[in-house]
């Protein structure tokens, strides 16, 4: 998993079959510092919750799709947290 | 697998159920030549600590076959705390 910051939503009518009731959000990959790094993505939203600004964690490739109430979904990023906090060792 | 260092902890209380039970650990991934080639958030299966270099398996389904999970959005899990690193007949230093 990696650290994004939610930066918009996206709102799509008319998906897939499976896909219903599923959130999505942009979300800017970030390094371990919270700078971002490499492109943003379009994440499903797996803790319902998340929302514009807040600093999440995302699972990338295949994983994505289990954290979705129907398995066999075509999603490759999906939020599985919001974080409160990172504690991170001075230096590093 | 990949090898990696602990650098920091993730404290979440919104997240799918199924890491309730875990802690998250932030870690450098290590290249070649050890220095940072990205990172990431990983469970900790082995009690590994801040500062410990680690052997990082990044792949679903060894992941919930470590965690005997059926289904689950698992990628990163830690599997092991590396004691000792030899790269081309040469003594790495882990600590």
């Amino acid at each position: 998993m990696q650290l994004a910051r939610v930066i918009g939503s996206v709102v799509a009518t008319e998906k897939v079959e499976g896909l219903a009731g599923v959130r999505f959000l942009m979300i800017q990959p970030l390094d371990k510092n919270q700078e971002p790094v490499g492109r943003t993505v379009v994440a499903a939203d797996a803790v319902h919750m998340a929302g514009p600004g807040e600093l999440v964690y995302f699972v990338s490739s295949r994983e994505a799709a289990e954290a979705l109430p129907v398995r066999f979904v075509p999603v490759d990023h999906a939020i599985t947290g919001i974080v409160d906090e990172v504690h991170l060792v001075a230096g590093s | 697998m990949k090898v990696g260092k602990v650098v920091g902890t993730v404290v979440s209380t919104v997240n799918i159920p199924l890491l309730d039970e875990h802690r998250l650990l932030l870690c450098d991934i290590q290249d070649v030549d050890g220095d940072v080639a990205g990172h990431t958030i990983c469970i900790d299966v082995v009690d590994a600590g801040v500062g410990d270099a680690v052997l990082i398996l990044d792949e679903g389904s060894s992941a919930r076959q470590i965690l005997g999970l059926d289904a689950g959005a698992i990628r990163a899990v830690i599997v092991g705390v590396i004691d000792e690193l030899v790269v081309d007949g040469e003594l790495r230093d882990v600590g």
